[in-house]
């Protein structure tokens, strides 16, 4: 498996609309700012949970493409 | 001119209106659209007589609820119409996702093989409602269909309802030991019962044509995010009977739906989705989303079904097929209530396990639409972020949420059920069809089951002592192996009984074919009891 379909593998299966939905919901009656921070912080939270330097280079290869 | 030839059916002077003395029926039903049809039908199949009332004397004006389901349609075959549906439906299982001006995914709905009846198949309402009028009338005896009859009020008491109904010859009352509202969206009987319809109206307003034309488009779904046609919203398309095409368009919040609907306007939008304008409208219509439920089914002896009940928005086709999976449950409970074989409390798990389906639609469909419809900045910034990263990435393509599709509801864990014993299927599923033969002809597994409760073993004999008048169903790879005790004998003809079910489990099945238990070897006492749990008799 290439390092591009690891990224962008399913890992969620139907628990991504329980996550979708939840991170909507989280933004909601924010403003733009207060939204992009939210983001900020989770980015950095993920990472942390993630811990592992080759992914997190794999997925802001992806996320910038 | 609509290619669909309307045709009045006759109106008959309701006895109540010819001198006849004035009598209890056992059901009355509200509503002759597609869930109050199917509601006389199970019923006549199960020996209850049922009146049917309806303001109206044509079938539906419109497509309006095109896409269904297996289940559905294996419920349309236990009410002797599905086969005749899908001879006249687009089967489909391709679905196609559009961002702007390129292809994002395609999906396969990949149906297994095995199953009599197709993942989904298009068919307008207007020949569902048809197909069962015509079933109807398989009935004389047992469904006594009302055309302009309406029903302009209702008194509920612990024994049944009083609806006040008026005719063109004149106004009477009915009395019914039970009444089903099956009066669509706008209930008139739950506004005469004065009963709130919770939940989340959305701004959004679309649009919803069928559009006549040859064409050949292929029959898929085909969903477009922005697409060049229609800047900033969303489109859909589908195929359905006789080139008819059914085309939603999102509005936006701020359309005038008076504007929107005149014919005038709609043509320059459809003339800039098909490259052409070769067509005929044959209906259009301008609504809103809404997710929406009755906190309770069932008040007293009046029972709410269909869109009366709960109300979906329509992206995922779960509001007729929500309806007929209302009646499928509904049926057998009323029928062994009024026949007095199960207490009237049984009425009450319609309710659980009706409402745990509608939240399914509900949250399925409220999710769809929000993915649909962003409401911030931020959320329009994710949902194109879905969509750009589609286009490589599986994970993202699975968050694509153009609806998402209706699946039968597992009824699991609610209190008709014995918790399982054996592997294999969980009780509370809908059974899986397969193939199987009966004497050498070939047929399939579900048209065996549904009549009322049943033993399924699979490869396995039953116990001795099984609770009288519980038919078995004994299913071998080779009939000779069967025991004494079955009823029927199945050859489990390409071994898809035991792969679905499990070899050596037996299940205890309910008249509406979901599974009530599952035992491996057991013991009668042990089926008695889920019998008799599952009947509502103890809990």
């Amino acid at each position: 498996m290439t390092d591009k379909d690891e990224i962008g593998r399913d890992r969620l299966d139907t628990a991504g609309d329980d996550f979708y939905a939840l991170l909507m919901q989280a933004h909601e009656g924010l403003s733009f700012e207060e939204s992009a921070r939210l983001n900020a912080r989770l980015v950095l939270l993920l990472a942390n949970r993630v811990g592992d330097l080759d992914a997190l280079r794999a997925a802001l290869a992806a996320a910038k493409k | 001119m609509p290619r669909y030839a309307y045709q009045p059916f006759p109106y008959k002077k309701p006895p109540e209106l010819d001198g006849a003395v004035a009598r209890q029926y056992p059901v009355a039903i509200a509503g002759a659209g597609p869930v109050g049809l199917s509601m006389a039908v199970d019923l006549a199949l199960r020996g209850v007589p049922s009146v049917v009332l309806d303001d109206n004397d044509v079938v539906s004006l419109g497509s309006r609820a095109i896409c269904w389901s297996k289940r559905t349609l294996e419920i349309f075959d236990r009410l002797g119409i599905g086969e005749r549906m899908v001879a006249k439906g687009i089967t489909w299982k391709v679905g196609r996702l559009f961002h702007r001006d390129r292809e994002v995914w395609s999906f396969d709905l990949l149906p297994e093989e095995g199953h009599k009846m197709p993942a989904f198949i298009n068919l307008q309402q207007y020949y569902v409602e048809q197909y069962l009028v015509e079933r109807c009338a398989d009935f004389p005896d047992l469904i006594d269909l009302r055309w302009k009859n309406r029903v302009n009020g209702v008194r509920s008491h612990h024994t049944g309802a009083r609806l006040a109904v008026e005719a063109p010859g004149g106004a009477y009352h009915l009395d019914a030991a039970w009444v089903i509202a099956c009066d669509g969206a706008r209930s008139p009987m739950r506004s005469f019962m004065g009963l709130d319809f919770e939940g989340r109206v959305f701004e959004e307003r679309f649009l919803i044509a069928d559009v006549e034309m040859r064409a050949d488009f292929p029959s898929e779904r085909w969903f477009w995010f922005e697409p060049p046609f229609h800047p900033g919203q969303s489109a859909l398309l589908h195929k359905q009977p006789d080139n008819i095409y059914r085309i939603d368009l999102q509005l936006g919040p701020d359309a005038d739906p008076d504007q929107e609907k005149r014919h005038e306007n709609v043509i320059p939008r459809i003339e800039k989705i098909i490259g052409h304008g070769d067509f005929e409208l044959d209906w259009v219509s301008v609504y809103m989303f809404q997710c929406r439920r009755l906190e309770r089914f069932v008040h007293g002896r009046v029972v709410f079904a269909g869109d009366s009940a709960h109300i979906v928005s329509p992206f995922g086709a779960r509001g007729g097929n929500g309806g007929i999976q209302d009646v499928d449950n509904l049926g057998w409970k009323l029928a062994l209530i009024v026949k007095g074989e199960a207490p009237e409390s049984l009425i009450e798990t319609y309710d659980e396990e009706r409402v745990r389906g509608a939240d399914e639609n509900i949250l399925n469909s409220s999710r769809s639409t929000s993915f649909m419809t962003p409401k911030s900045k931020m959320e329009k910034l994710f949902r194109d972020s879905v969509l750009d990263l589609a286009a490589d990435h599986e994970f993202a393509r699975r968050l694509v949420n153009s609806g998402r599709l209706s699946r039968p509801c597992s009824l699991e864990g609610l209190s008709l059920q014995t918790p399982g014993a054996a592997e294999g299927i969980a009780p509370g599923q809908a059974m899986p069809d397969a193939p199987v033969q009966c004497e050498g002809r070939p047929g399939w597994l579900l048209e065996y089951f549904g009549g009322g409760f049943a033993l399924m073993a699979v490869g396995c004999a039953p116990p001795p002592g099984l609770p009288a008048g519980l038919p078995v169903i004994e299913i071998w790879p080779d009939e000779n192996l069967a025991g004494a005790e079955a009823r029927i004998v199945l050859r489990d003809a390409e071994g898809l009984v035991a792969d679905r079910y499990g070899a050596g489990v037996i299940c205890l099945v309910r008249p509406d074919q979901h599974i009530a238990a599952t035992f491996v070897a057991p013991h009668a006492d042990e089926i008695a009891l889920a019998y008799a749990r599952a009947m509502g008799r103890e809990h």
